[in-house]
């Protein structure tokens, strides 16, 4: 029994493992931010993942559960005088509900079609969130307070590392239970064959909104986070721009690989520091990344890896 | 007592009557098969048996109840389950998570619960695991366990779909050509396994164009063509019938047919 | 009165536009089953490099013709570099890696030329002419005319002549198309580059009236899409319907609503249609056999 508590875990273990020894590695205080932005978006990744590599369904527009995230920590405190951390909390809330309504329609749609719906949602709260300037401060954005746990104020890189490290870790463990569970078999039933799901007694409607409102979830708490962090939102954060990185990053790393999330957030945050000189060749470097992988690597690095070294194995 | 019955079901596709005025009733325990030429029907009346289409015109009903209209998923939870003509397998899951799946409508835990793995999760798995083992041995599979789906042969993959729809412990299993394109010695391992599945009290209805299968194991065969029914009987008084082999092989052919059969 | 006028002719105006981008992805989808993403890029193609050939001396219909020819050698390239190495992935992937492309396109033509805003001289004078009380630019009825002789050259070829057909058989059914001797792949290209020709002809033709940027390629492949999705992807009338429908829509949105949400009119169709009718106006729903 305790041994196949290991077996399950084990990459969770690992990535904690990676998480606590990093900040050794670190040649200065600036590293901090980089790590804690690589845990932020894998968090998100890790949602997205559920819904695409596992259920299979498609989503162009998850950083509008993002934008949901970022702007409830931002007008709870200013607007409503409101704690940030329960504003974190009623965001991811407001995330699964809004999950909830949009998703119940549009994922009875597939393959394109569903493709352009969620893009049409993503981009909706974006131009939202630009409109609203009473609440959300416009196209420039608004500053968000920092978040206050207990009399003490959060700040600095290396705090929000290991905030964001451990919520990752947790979100990890809780994508691998999900994995193991009649759930999990279901949705990667759904993937392989909904037809036979169904015949199966799987209600596929339902299993997908689920999943749909968990990654919403997962999306919406790294927004928080990310705002938190940055003490700014703009409406960027739900733009199309965004929502297509998520999704580069779940593709990079490898659908279905929920280690792979962390490959991919670690590669597409770390590439544009690396590359400052050539910050204007980001946009470039996405789409041709984006390419790339979706025509040569579509399995991903993790599993490409995997797939390598078990050959080599042989 | 009547477990599955169909009256003067209907469908029409964009000006063609698929199926025209069919009636089966289909008795618990029986083997029911249903054979007809190429584009007769069959797989149309299935699909509307099981819920895949909705008929225009006709109802189902399922050990009395009226269950026309219903979705698959909901037929499932009435006991009806089937396999599928082109082969639906998870073919990314494992030969043993396959007919996990299967056991789905048997599972009781919930998406917190599953999310944070509570112990009750973990006891679930266990007897899922057990139960689908339970019925990869039944068609003779269970070295197959751990191995990709993808990677089992055809004849292999048609009796692990039998495994899963067995898993969910139907009262009628639908068995769309279960022999298709199986050679000689994988369409007897099929028979045995509807044997076996019979003397389990599960009523089995059969698409097939095995003939031979089909004689061996019906009890009661019913003939399509063009969308109706041709005719109802024993094996023995269809496979004399002239019309069936009419309707199979043309009036010449029929007339050789004849000559070949004695 | 004169303001409804006013809010129609901008409609159609800008509809016009979306009407093309629309055609451009139908032709796209009919012959290969694809969403091409990068559509709305075509159109920033056109009117950018018209616009940076013409500040480098050339004259404007040379750089224009110039223009039209750049794009669509890149439509080519997109198909056989991007596209055709993919053949067989799924629906998802293949709107992926157009996705893609869009943003690569962006991403370079950023680098290229600039960030900033452009124009044009529009085709015969800036004067508006009055009409009811409205005032409506000649360039508005340069680009309803060439997308009116647009559409229906583009008619007349599927429907008179041979290539026109193979294009129509390839969509149907692509084996059956090559089993008869269409050399699909050559029909595929050359929907790649009529569309991407139709898109940068739609790029010159717009520039003088809205402006041109490295970026207004995506918002113009989104209306584009949504409306092909409103008239029924497939469907070529569809599209054009669709084009002018949405312009139309949004313009008198954007007067009588908010000018604010104007761009999230065509948003809002694509969910609605998406939702209620997902085949469109025109389109058929497809059966799906098990």
């Amino acid at each position: 029994m305790r041994t196949l508590l290991e077996t399950r875990l084990l990459p969770a273990i690992a990535v904690a493992a990676i998480v606590v020894i990093l900040p050794y590695f670190f040649p200065s205080a600036y590293y901090y931010r980089i790590g804690a932005l690589v845990f932020i978006f894998a968090l998100a990744v890790v949602g997205l993942n559920l819904l695409m590599g596992f259920a299979g369904q498609v989503s162009l527009g998850h950083a509008g559960f993002l934008g949901i995230g970022a702007y409830s920590v931002a007008i709870g405190p200013v607007h409503f005088g409101a704690p940030s951390w329960l504003c974190l909390f009623a965001g991811a809330m407001l995330s699964g509900a809004v999950a909830f309504l949009v998703g119940r329609p549009i994922l009875r749609l597939k393959g394109h079609y569903l493709a352009v719906a969620t893009l049409g949602f993503g981009l909706l709260v974006a131009i939202v969130l630009t409109n609203e300037a009473g609440w959300t401060g416009g196209p420039d954005g608004m500053s968000v307070p920092k978040l206050a746990l207990f009399d003490w104020q959060v700040r600095g890189s290396d705090a929000w590392y290991w905030i964001a490290g451990a919520t990752f870790v947790g979100g990890f463990v809780l994508a691998l239970n999900l994995m193991e569970s009649p759930t999990g078999r279901a949705l990667q039933a759904i993937h392989d064959s909904e037809i036979a799901a169904r015949v199966l007694g799987i209600d596929v409607a339902r299993k997908k909104l689920t999943v749909f409102i968990i990654s919403a979830m997962y999306a919406s708490v790294a927004g928080s986070y990310l705002a938190l962090f940055n003490g700014h939102v703009t409406p960027e954060v739900a733009g199309f721009l965004r929502s297509i990185e998520l999704v580069a990053m779940v593709v990079l790393g490898g659908m279905g690989s929920i280690v792979g999330s962390l490959v991919g957030a670690a590669v597409l945050v770390v590439l544009p520091q690396a590359l400052t000189i050539f910050h204007e060749y980001e946009q470039a470097l996405l789409g041709l990344i984006l390419m790339v992988f979706m025509i040569f690597l579509r399995r991903g690095i993790v599993p490409s890896l995997a797939a390598a070294f078990a050959g080599w194995r042989k | 007592m009547m477990i599955l019955e169909a009256d003067r079901l209907s469908i029409t596709f964009g000006g063609v009557r698929a199926i025209d005025g069919v009636s089966i009733a289909v008795e618990s325990g029986q083997v029911f098969s249903i054979i007809g030429p190429n584009g007769s029907g069959k797989t149309t009346l299935f699909n509307l048996v099981s819920g895949i289409y909705v008929p225009n015109d006709g109802n189902v009903r399922l050990a009395g109840e009226s269950v026309t209209g219903l979705a698959p998923d909901q037929l499932a939870r009435r006991g009806l389950s089937r396999t599928f003509q082109n082969l639906q397998i998870f073919s990314r899951m494992s030969v043993l998570e396959n007919v996990m799946v299967g056991r789905h409508r048997h599972e009781r835990t919930g998406i917190l619960a599953d999310l944070l793995h509570w112990p009750s999760v973990a006891r679930q798995n266990q007897a899922t695991r057990e139960a689908a083992r339970a019925a990869l041995a039944r068609v003779g599979l269970v070295d197959a366990a751990d191995r990709p789906a993808g990677s089992l042969d055809y004849g292999a993959l048609k009796r692990l779909e039998i495994a899963r729809a067995l898993a969910s412990e139907p009262t009628v299993l639908l068995l769309d050509e279960p022999a298709a394109g199986c050679n000689p010695v994988e369409t007897q391992e099929i028979d045995h396994v509807i044997r076996a599945i019979v003397k389990d009290a599960i009523t089995v209805v059969l698409v097939e164009h095995d003939m031979r299968l089909v004689m061996n194991i019906s009890d009661r065969v019913h003939v399509l063509a063009s969308g109706r029914t041709l005719t109802e009987g024993t094996p023995e008084q269809v496979r004399s019938d002239p019309a069936v082999i009419e309707a199979y092989l043309g009036v010449h052919g029929s007339q050789e047919a004849v000559r070949a059969f004695d | 009165m004169a303001e409804l006028l006013q809010f129609i002719s901008s409609g159609l105006t800008v509809g016009a536009i979306y009407a093309l981008v629309a055609l451009g992805f139908t032709l796209i989808y009919k012959a290969s089953d694809i969403i091409n993403f990068a559509q709305g890029e075509f159109v920033m193609l056109g009117g950018m490099t018209t616009v940076f050939v013409a500040l480098a001396g050339v004259p404007l219909p040379l750089a224009a013709l110039i223009a039209i020819v750049v794009t669509t050698a890149i439509g080519l390239a997109l198909h056989r570099l991007a596209v055709e190495p993919a053949r067989g992935a799924s629906p998802v992937a293949l709107i992926m890696i157009t996705i893609g492309a869009s943003i690569f396109l962006r991403g370079i033509a950023q680098i290229v030329f600039d960030r900033r805003f452009h124009s044009l001289p529009p085709l015969l004078g800036a004067d508006p002419i009055q009409f009811g009380g409205a005032a409506i630019l000649p360039q508005s009825l340069v680009v309803l005319a060439s997308a009116t002789v647009i559409v229906t050259l583009l008619w007349l070829f599927i429907d008179r002549t041979l290539l026109g057909k193979a294009v129509i058989a390839t969509a149907a059914n692509r084996l059956a198309a090559r089993l008869i001797g269409v050399d699909t792949r050559r029909i595929v290209d050359f929907s790649f580059a009529v569309s991407a020709a139709i898109g940068a002809i739609a790029g010159v033709l717009i520039t003088p009236i809205a402006l041109t940027s490295y970026d207004v390629g995506t918002l113009l492949a989104l209306k584009g899409f949504a409306a092909a999705m409103l008239g029924g992807i497939g469907s070529a009338p569809g599209a054009v319907v669709g084009g002018l429908l949405i312009g139309m829509i949004e313009a008198l949105a954007a007067g009588y609503l908010s000018s604010n949400y104007k761009d999230a009119v065509a948003f809002l169709i694509i969910l609605v249609v998406l939702i209620s009718i997902p085949q469109g106006l025109f389109g058929r729903a497809k059966i799906e056999r098990v």
